[in-house]
């Protein structure tokens, strides 16, 4: 029997999600330097739709597991679902996209499996006949390359962004329904209610420049002297989550991944040191300046131009600059 | 109620890492540890609820005898006491190795609440606690933001942080684990009051063999290289004084960039 990777599709709104998508070209690209054959696996109620978009990528099959415990997302459920899988096809490698839903599935998938988890990748590495996985640790600070000693499968999330969706190659895949009994199955956790937290919020989604502010202002009296180089710029203020942890602004001006998604044409990143989920929700910026005590902060990995310093030094020289530049 | 804290011991947050000369971890011999953000936000949500509903809030960590530093810090915030799991020789790496031993360690324990933080500073894999909830058989929710128990009707509801700015609340049963989200609320300062009244509090050790727990048959995760991260997309970095460089940035970002 061919060895396989299973990639697992979330989606929403009857589209697949972008990270899974990611997943599944990452899938694609291990599938091809192994040999491996790849699967998807999708799991939901009226999955029709979903389904047909999936067919048309290069996989040996879709599998798609419809049932009407399986609607919205539940531990209990998709855990023993996942696992009765799992448990029988023995794929190698099982993928999904590092969400937050993943957060809460794959470690207790892994545990009920007795299998291993590798979380949050970034990429892989193979040689001798092994491979390692990369993430990062210390706070986004160092990276690791991770070796796993487990039986198969082996469950790897992946950060969004390890692979580009626009890689994917079309292809025209079979679809396999695979029945599930769930009744058996009790849900002891009940969702109550979803709600968006940010009402009356600012939009940064449509700002030109932001001016980004970390907990290297080191206290919330510092703050006018980033919103005066915002004002020389004429831009908005956005926070990192220590900031609006700290209640020195207000938590709908947070970027990353529980904040807001931007994309301005300059995002000046003023003592922010880089922890993936703020470099999530900015990376894509046109030009990104760094401002930082620290050199070796991620946050220079995705910046165009870095000054090492203090912020409480450079911002003010800068604001003064630039009201100079702007009054010639 | 009881509510059991996990409770990580990870290097200070604003430590810059080195890598040791064998390549597969970081110099710890200078560095200075606390507990784990998370962690710490946790066990405030369990003080909050003591203070609420009385009961006791016990810490439960897996480390090496330092560890204790961290959790006499802990015991100083207002928990009630601490078993400490010990690993002296870094033997349990793995989340399912480390949340093994400390489901075998609760189940001769009663609880109500079993509160970890969602993830660690060090590895930060946000495996352990949820893994716990399995081994343990019990209900889970991650990435919480706000905790609201009702013992008599023995229920739980959590707020749950989810991507871009949406919420879910949800409801189970107790017992239950809980993985805590960082920034939820405002850590309490240790009284000196507390701080001496913690050295008298008991911290009990566990040896890793009286756990029963067979290590080495449990899948292994382990590092065999850390590194600085090379991206082959370093920022152009500007040198000298303050007019120096923003003379330099302005310059660019007029000229190259093309953005003011």
């Amino acid at each position: 029997m061919a060895e396989k990777i299973y990639v697992l599709i979330d989606h929403a709104n009857n589209r697949p999600r972008n990270s899974s998508l990611e997943a599944l070209a990452m899938g694609q690209k291990m599938a091809s330097e192994t040999g491996m054959e790849i699967h998807g696996l999708i799991l939901g109620a009226d999955l029709g739709s979903v389904t047909e978009q999936l067919s048309r990528y290069e996989l040996a099959s879709i599998i798609v597991v419809e049932n009407p415990s399986l609607r919205e997302y539940n531990p209990d459920m998709y855990v023993h679902a996942l696992a009765e899988i799992l448990a029988s096809d023995r794929p190698n490698l099982f993928l999904l996209a590092h969400t937050y839903q993943a957060i809460d599935l794959a470690p207790r998938l892994a545990a009920r499996l007795r299998t291993a988890l590798i979380t949050d990748c970034i990429g892989y590495k193979t040689g001798d006949g092994s491979i390692s996985f990369v993430r990062q640790m210390f706070r986004s600070k160092l990276n690791a390359d991770v070796t796993v000693k487990s039986n198969h499968p082996w469950l790897v999330s992946l950060q969004a962004g390890a692979a580009s969706a626009d890689t994917l190659r079309p292809g025209n895949a079979p679809t396999v329904a695979r029945p599930i009994d769930l009744s058996a199955v009790a849900s002891r956790r009940q969702t109550i209610e979803t709600i968006e937290a940010t009402k009356g919020k600012v939009d940064l989604t449509r700002a030109e420049i932001i001016v980004g502010v970390g907990r290297g202002i080191k206290k919330q009296d510092n703050l006018p002297i980033l919103q005066e180089l915002a004002d020389a710029l004429g831009a908005e203020i956005g926070a990192s989550r220590p900031v609006v942890d700290n209640e020195w602004l207000g938590r709908e001006r947070q970027i990353g991944s529980s904040g807001q998604t931007v994309t301005p044409k300059l995002y000046v990143a003023c003592g922010i040191s880089g922890a993936i989920q703020h470099i999530v929700g900015m990376k894509n910026s046109g030009c990104i300046v760094a401002i930082n005590s620290d050199p070796n902060a991620p946050i220079f990995n995705v910046a165009n131009y870095g000054i090492v310093g203090d912020v409480l030094e450079v911002v003010p020289a800068l604001t003064k600059k630039i009201k100079q530049e702007r009054a010639t | 109620m009881k509510i059991f804290v996990c409770l990580k011991e990870v290097p200070s947050r604003d430590t810059r890492y080195e890598v040791s000369p064998q390549g597969d971890w970081i110099k710890e011999a200078d560095l200075s540890f606390e507990i784990n953000e998370c962690d710490e936000y946790a066990l405030e949500e369990a003080l909050k609820l003591q203070e609420k509903f009385g009961g006791e809030v016990i810490l439960l960590t897996v480390g090496s005898e330092r560890a204790e530093k961290s959790m006499r810090k802990g015991l100083a915030m207002g928990a009630d006491r601490g078993i400490l799991i010990e690993d002296p020789n870094r033997q349990l790496i793995s989340p399912l190795a480390i949340a093994s031993v400390m489901a075998e360690t609760l189940k001769k324990e009663q609880y109500d609440l079993i509160l970890a933080g969602t993830q660690s500073d060090d590895y930060g894999y946000a495996q352990t606690g949820v893994m716990l909830a399995e081994l343990l058989g019990l209900p889970h929710a991650t990435i919480v933001m706000e905790v609201a128990a009702d013992p008599q009707g023995a229920k739980v509801t959590a707020l749950r942080e989810m991507e871009s700015g949406w919420f879910q609340r949800v409801q189970m049963p107790m017992p239950a684990v809980l993985t805590i989200q960082a920034g939820i609320s405002h850590i309490r300062f240790t009284s000196l009051k507390g701080i001496m009244a913690a050295k008298r509090k008991e911290i009990r050790k566990v040896r890793l063999e009286e756990t029963g727990v067979d290590v080495s048959a449990l899948p292994a995760l382990e590092v065999s290289r850390l590194y600085l991260p090379d991206t082959g997309k370093k920022a152009e970095m500007l040198q000298g004084d303050p007019e120096t460089v923003v003379a330099q940035l302005v310059d660019k970002l007029r000229k190259e960039a093309r953005v003011i």
